[in-house]
């Protein structure tokens, strides 16, 4: 079995650690080989090396107070994580954020995308020796970055939702500047498609590694683009639709190949998806509120709660005793970056969750990874490494 | 004179032109302040932002800090970008002792810094429980304006001179 | 679309074969969820029945964790419990499946054979909770670092108990 080496003693393989602090290990990635020349005859990886305790740190603090915990779960698309949360503690509470609400989360979500594509690709592409996309890329970063620091002041980790809506309102001219940055970033991309997708050294170096079958995927629990890039068509956006995606039209994109190369394609393909949700998203933004009107979740508007005794004993009643859930227990799952990523939430009706689990798509992802790299060299499982867009934060949580 | 020999004139003012006297510690210094080779210890979230450092936006290449080693024998700034948390300790400490003098480090972030929000069974709450740190960065994650000014900051630190080895600057048993 | 899941289910359940209706302990549907509680003995019957039968098919197993309920508001029939999370791709199917554990006698049998998925999710259950699944091939620390004292997750884990890693070179993990 690949996830233990043979004993020393009696091994003629080479040992080799792809230390925790390795530049191809993306960070904290853990990586024993046993080689045979060049070849990897058994593979046994450890991690762990980023555990933060996200989960007892939930169980510490109240609702709200977990959303900039899961900022830092999945980092380089740190809004999904929040939508994620926050739609689980809404479908606890049994409230629907306004539709304004709604078409705002879809806009970020789309754009967190679109970003984590642009490290994965960029980090992938710089692992295997082409650093120019890696620049391309994170110039797009900068852009949409800049959007999201107009928005709530925070570039990377925004904390951005809150438990029945947002924490702010759109500010003004930000939909035209979105506008402006969706319809430059095409531009980017066939740049760097024209860099890579025909590029022969690409596509020796992608082409058929890291291979895993159709089945081998649905044992290891895959989701998201590494499932798409087998063959497997399931996008919970459009199997399970939430937040009016089923209105919008784009189409899931799917690979055949299973390898490397098809996972890229993939993730530019759904680039250009995500960028065709964000431009119908802006052309049918409604007006009206971003929160949902109920002060029992939401802290009223500041005008009420300096002149009105409701609205001050709705804000103190808020900050003190904080949003009680019904006792309960829920699940609810948003289609990340990575796959299905959800939050299992109890609740036994205080201020604080009993017990927040995240199911992280990493995590099944990674357990895959000597399965698809047994067989092929160092330097492929570098390749397949970076392609399954592996983040720590996530994966050890 | 001949045409073809050089005259150089021997008056003060004319010497300014021409040269500059300053100390010889002070000379290494300036190079090595202007030409840092840092090592990215990333880990977390703070990782991400040091690539948008080093991406063409901010461009940390400006202060001569652009050739990233992963290895320690080719570093001589340790920058810890991210958690560390008590598995990864060991690890860091192997890198950094690894690290040949003179050497610094620069915390990047609060969780490096001293653990973060994260007052957890796991994290080691600042890394300076460990091995020494020089400069302190805040912010979760700090700005890439941030991180450059800790870089500056870094850089004040070397030109003031003073006791160069870190082992010596921080008493670290051998 | 998740409501008949319920109803199906429910209405599948007299057509059940005998030795799946007995483990079954309840059914209950929250919010459109449907959480089945089963007899820890029968784990194994019901998962590959679940993953077989040609009715259900629950192909994907997402999600394997662990619970404690020592402070829970409302009484558990035991302290802990692991919680299997089936997922029927194509018929877009999904259910809870509970299984209560006694804090005396701490022991699931592991599924790790069924779904392959499940082989990290028991040692991650084992790792922050104590919950030993029999005939998993390598029950060790996954998250934690090899020192680590405890299980972590656990209501009466206080979550600042920092426990400092002494060992100088990092876990072998073999």
């Amino acid at each position: 079995m690949h996830t233990t080496l043979t004993p020393p003693e009696s091994s003629k393989y080479l040992r080799l650690n792809l230390g925790p602090s390795h530049p191809a290990t993306h960070g904290t990635l853990r990586v024993f080989v046993e080689l045979e020349g060049e070849i990897i005859r058994g593979m046994k990886l450890e991690i762990g090396y980023l555990h933060r305790c996200f989960e007892k740190m939930a169980e510490t603090h109240t609702w709200n107070q977990v959303i900039p915990f899961t900022d830092r779960l999945n980092y380089v698309s740190a809004m999904m994580n929040n939508v994620g949360y926050v739609r689980s503690v809404e479908k606890l509470l049994g409230v629907e954020p306004t539709k304004r609400c709604q078409r705002v989360r879809v806009i970020l979500c789309e754009l967190s995308r679109i970003i984590d594509h642009l490290v994965c690709i960029g980090a992938n592409a710089v692992d295997l020796g082409a650093l120019t996309t890696f620049w391309y890329f994170f110039r797009e970063r900068e852009n949409v970055y800049d959007l999201f620091e107009a928005l709530c002041g925070a570039r990377l980790t925004t904390s951005v939702t809150r438990v029945g809506g947002m924490y702010k309102d759109l500010p003004e001219g930000w939909l035209e500047w979105c506008r402006k940055v969706v319809n430059n970033l095409p531009r980017t991309l066939d740049d760097v498609e024209t860099l890579l997708t025909a590029n022969r050294i690409w596509i020796d170096r992608t082409q058929g590694i890291g291979v895993i079958s159709k089945e081998d995927a649905l044992e290891y629990g895959f989701t998201g683009p590494c499932l798409r890039a087998t063959g497997i068509p399931y996008d919970i956006r459009k199997a399970m639709p939430y937040y009016d995606y089923d209105k919008f039209t784009w189409d899931v994109v799917t690979e055949s190949g299973g390898d490397t190369y098809s996972r890229y394609l993939v993730r530019m393909g759904e680039m250009r998806q995500s960028l065709k949700i964000i431009q119908q998203c802006l052309d049918d933004m409604p007006g009206g509120a971003i929160n949902i009107d109920d002060w029992a979740i939401v802290l009223p508007p500041k005008e009420q709660v300096y002149n009105s005794i409701e609205g001050l004993m709705a804000h103190f009643k808020l900050i003190m005793h904080g949003i009680r859930p019904p006792l309960g227990e829920v699940y609810d799952c948003t289609e990340a970056a990575n796959g299905e990523l959800g939050f299992f939430i109890s609740s036994d009706n205080q201020g604080r969750p009993y017990r927040v689990r995240v199911r992280p798509p990493c995590f099944a992802i990674y357990q895959a990874f000597p399965e698809m790299c047994i067989g092929q060299t160092v330097s492929d499982a570098v390749a397949t490494l970076g392609s399954l867009n592996i983040v720590a934060g996530e994966l050890d949580r | 004179m001949s045409e073809h020999s050089l005259t150089v004139s021997s008056t003060e003012a004319d010497l300014k032109n021409v040269a500059f006297t300053t100390r010889l510690e002070d000379f290494i210094n300036w190079g090595r302040k202007n030409s840092l080779w840092p090592l990215p210890f990333g880990t977390a979230c703070c990782a991400i932002e040091y690539m948008a450092t080093v991406g063409s936006h901010y461009d940390v290449s400006r202060f001569g800090a652009e050739v990233v080693r992963f290895s320690p024998r080719q570093a001589d700034c340790l920058l810890v970008l991210g958690t560390v948390v008590e598995k990864m300790g060991p690890v860091l400490k192997q890198v950094y002792d690894q690290m040949l003098e003179p050497k610094w480090v620069i915390a990047v972030g609060v969780c490096a810094s001293s653990g973060g929000f994260y007052r957890a069974y796991h994290v080691m709450q600042g890394i300076d429980n460990i091995i020494p740190v020089d400069v302190y960065v805040p912010g979760c994650p700090p700005t890439p304006e941030g991180i450059i000014f800790g870089m500056l900051k870094l850089q004040e630190k070397i030109t003031k001179g003073g006791i160069v080895r870190a082992r010596d600057r921080y008493k670290i048993a051998r | 679309m998740q409501e008949t899941d319920t109803k199906l289910l429910a209405s599948a359940l007299p057509n059940l074969p005998a030795e799946i209706q007995t483990a079954i302990l309840a059914v209950e549907e929250f919010k459109g969820e449907t959480t089945i509680t089963i007899r820890k003995e029968n784990l194994r019957t019901v998962i590959q029945f679940l993953k077989t039968d040609p009715n259900f098919r629950f192909d994907v197993m997402m999600d394997l964790f662990a619970m404690d309920y020592l402070k829970y508001n409302s009484p558990q029939p035991e302290r802990f419990a692991v919680v299997y999370y089936l997922v029927s791709l194509f018929q877009t199917r999904r259910v809870r499946i509970k299984v209560f554990v006694s804090e005396d006698e701490l022991v699931v049998d592991s599924i790790h054979d069924l779904y392959k998925a499940a082989n990290w999710f028991e040692r991650e259950a084992w790792d922050l909770y104590g919950i030993v699944f029999n005939g998993h091939p390598n029950l060790v620390r996954i998250l934690c670092h090899n020192e680590f004292v405890g299980h972590p997750l656990r209501k009466d884990y206080p979550s600042d108990q920092y426990q400092r890693l002494k060992s100088a070179v990092p876990s072998e993990g073999l």
